[in-house]
């Protein structure tokens, strides 16, 4: 061990922990807005990077048809809904959202795949197909459940991200996929060679957490989002949809969870089951963070990323071990630090 | 080789065999992992039956294909069926470690002989009716051994999955590189789909191996050459025979050129001398798939299904002189025909089963390959 080394580990984690910090974010704003427990962050992540890679390699990705199969469902069962209902209101906004969107990008990635368009082009058309899963995943699957209890909401999370995972295999296959680099190689920092793709991450990352930043502290949009996640009974009081802001913590988090896709296709091989253990970091980081700040969520994950960095070179084959065990301290330190005061919040509802 | 001119032995037959024999068919029963997470190495199962013969040993035969989806408890179902319903002569399958082991209880109880098709482990008390085709991890790793003592290379680093595989070859470098003097000088572990190995791969370069040997397998085994080349490693790098994919070359792309790994025979047939019985075969082999599934598309993995399918040929030849298909008799004879000690020439291998080994490969069964220009080629 010298600095050298300990400087590319740390570039290494951070990069990892970057990207672990992008999908708790939202995993934490999903929990905070809408109390359900994210688990299939992941999967966008993974659909985000399968459906770029299929679009450079120019085949139709698998997840066309899985939008469009979700997106006739969102709608059927939404008519259902505002049929037995007899309110119309939020209806042309979802149908036009779950039937045109994978129509739209579906139907461009099909006419225009196998000639390849820009790298640019690609990547707008993998969000433009991915993230609009986000809202409908939620208009089917969880806005009924509004009022159930988390353990509710976080079963339901787990059977979709299972769901995911099987059509995962049943769209790419059970081999792994890998993207070119955006910009490959190293830039020489004198003391250390520092890698584009870190800088690309980071520099992702930090326009993403900005840009949320200011989303939710300087819009009406972002103002009713607050308000929709410390109080739900409130936030509806003084006029604001807790439904619409659900549909919106969900966009957004399929958003962050497909550009971390997007970002991580070039670093490494993924899987369609690669998602669950990515996520899952992204989950121990917004633990770490006690479920409720988003800055400290960050650091909590980039701390994850450089700790497993740095196990993985120590104890290659405790790394695991040693970064969820990095949970057990941290919930001891927080359980003795703010005694109940989750609970008492957990039951002002 | 004589088994193989299956025209004559189907002469030889109508002229030898009573007509009930005739009618009677030989049934076998083939279990594999065609869907699932294990279906890449599946499918080439399932590919290479669509051309296996309708005959064998100038008995009509039956090929009853199941898929056990990558799952313990269907490959067991398939199993139970094959004995029970359908009445199978011997079982094929299945097509990877975990489903192929659980099928075992049920060919043993009912006394069916049952071909592994994905390296198994065989316990002592199932070894009269398990037989395993792909040849065992030591055989492989032996042959990288032996490259790195013929090419002068005295050290090496170990990197491989955190699981039962990384294990395997991990245990099996060990054992073989102390017999050969050859140092092991780091053994790190990482997972099918970490993000990064660059920690393991910065540790392997400190500990400045001549060597790396990369116990992974098909395209998440290009993530520690890519990280090892990037970070400046120039040395050679080893891989398991589980690597020898086109997808694994796909995903490594420029970084893995210049790879060496173990494979079946098949692999390289055209450029095996004339005087290896695996080269009549395999040739024929591939013209024979590949004039099914287009060019390019023979692969080692299709090779255990042929060669799983010339083994119950030579033996089933041999036992329907004793027996009737469909009989435990015939169940017997044909197990017994199988571990009689004859050679049998496959595509990976030169098959000589035995009452004590039912592994049944010798060095014959593998070659060293290198990947030149994105292909797999011969190595020198």
């Amino acid at each position: 061990m010298n600095v050298t080394i300990g400087l590319l580990l740390l570039q290494d984690g951070l990069t990892t922990g970057f990207l672990y910090a992008l999908l708790s974010l939202s995993i934490l704003l999903v929990f905070v807005v809408t109390r359900v427990l994210w688990v299939p962050a992941g999967e966008f992540l993974v659909f985000g990077a399968l459906t770029l890679a299929s679009l450079q390699q120019g085949q139709v990705p698998g997840t066309v048809w899985l939008a469009a199969a979700l997106g006739v469902t969102t709608a059927l069962v939404d008519t259902w809904h505002a049929r037995r209902t007899g309110d119309w209101r939020a209806w042309p906004v979802v149908a036009a959202i779950s039937l045109g969107a994978p129509l739209i990008a579906g139907g461009l990635i099909v006419l225009f795949a196998a000639s390849k368009p820009a790298l640019a082009i690609q990547v707008a058309l993998t969000l433009a197909l991915v993230v609009p899963m986000g809202f409908m995943l939620y208009r089917v699957a969880f806005r009924a459940l509004a009022d159930k209890s988390t353990l509710t909401l976080m079963f339901v999370a787990i059977a979709v991200h299972y769901a995911l995972v099987g059509l995962g295999l049943l769209f790419f296959g059970s081999e792994g996929y890998r993207t070119p680099p955006f910009i490959a190689g190293r830039i020489d920092a004198g003391f250390t060679r520092i890698s584009w793709q870190l800088v690309l991450v980071v520099a992702t990352s930090a326009i993403v957490m900005v840009g949320l930043w200011l989303f939710i502290g300087r819009t009406l949009w972002g103002k009713a989002l607050r308000a929709a996640a410390v109080n739900r009974f409130g936030a509806r009081l003084v006029g604001v949809r807790t439904e619409t802001m659900g549909a919106l913590a969900f966009t957004i988090s399929a958003l962050i969870g497909t550009l971390s896709g997007v970002l991580i296709g070039p670093v490494t091989t993924l899987f369609y089951d690669s998602g669950f253990l990515i996520g899952l970091k992204g989950f121990v980081g917004t633990v770490i963070a006690g479920m409720a700040s988003f800055p400290l969520a960050v650091l909590g994950s980039i701390v994850i990323g450089v700790v497993e960095s740095f196990a993985s070179f120590y104890a290659s084959s405790f790394k695991e071990a040693i970064v969820f065990g990095l949970l057990i301290p941290f919930l001891l330190w927080r359980s003795a630090v703010e005694p109940r005061t989750l609970e008492a919040h957990g039951d002002d509802e | 080789m004589s088994y193989y001119r299956g025209s004559a032995f189907a002469l030889a037959a109508t002229l030898i065999m009573a007509q009930p024999v005739l009618s009677q068919e030989i049934k076998i029963g083939l279990s594999g992992t065609f869907t699932g997470p294990n279906a890449t190495n599946g499918i080439p199962y399932r590919n290479a039956a669509e051309i296996f013969p309708s005959s064998i040993g100038g008995a009509a035969v039956k090929w009853i294909l199941l898929d056990d989806a990558t799952d313990p408890t269907t490959a067991v179902k398939n199993a139970r069926k094959f004995v029970d319903e359908d009445k199978v002569d011997i079982v094929l399958g299945s097509t990877s470690t975990v489903t192929a082991s659980a099928m075992m209880d049920v060919s043993v109880e009912s006394k069916t002989a049952q071909i592994a098709l994905s390296p198994v482990q065989i316990p002592e008390a199932k070894l009269p009716w398990i037989f395993n085709v792909p040849q065992p991890v030591p055989i492989m790793v032996s042959a990288i051994i032996d490259d790195m003592k013929k090419s002068g290379l005295k050290t090496v680093a170990f990197i491989g999955y955190a699981d039962g595989w990384g294990d395997l070859n991990w245990n099996a470098l060990n054992q073989v590189a102390a017999k050969e003097g050859i140092k092991v000088v780091a053994g790190e572990r990482y997972n099918r789909t970490d993000t990064s190995v660059t920690a393991q791969a910065l540790k392997i370069i400190a500990s400045s191996p001549d060597t790396v040997f990369i116990g992974a397998s098909g395209t998440a085994a290009a993530l520690p050459h890519v990280t090892l080349k990037d970070q400046g490693f120039n040395g050679r790098v080893y891989h398991t025979h589980g690597t020898v994919a086109k997808a694994f070359i796909d995903a490594g792309g420029k970084a893995v050129e210049g790879a060496m790994m173990p494979t079946g025979p098949v692999v390289a047939a055209a450029d095996l001398p004339d005087s290896n019985p695996i080269k009549k075969v395999s040739l024929d082999f591939i013209a024979k798939y590949e004039g099914k599934w287009g060019k390019g598309s023979a692969n080692p993995i299709a090779g255990y299904a042929w060669d799983a399918m010339l083994l119950v040929e030579a033996a089933a030849t041999e036992a329907l002189k004793k027996a009737k298909p469909g009989t435990p008799e015939f169940r017997v004879a044909l197990r017994d025909a199988l571990q009689s000690g004859k050679d049998v020439a496959g595509t990976n291998a030169v098959y000589r089963f035995t009452p004590t080994d039912h592994y049944g490969v010798d060095e014959r069964a593998r070659v060293m390959v290198v990947v030149k220009d994105g292909a797999f080629r011969l190595a020198k």
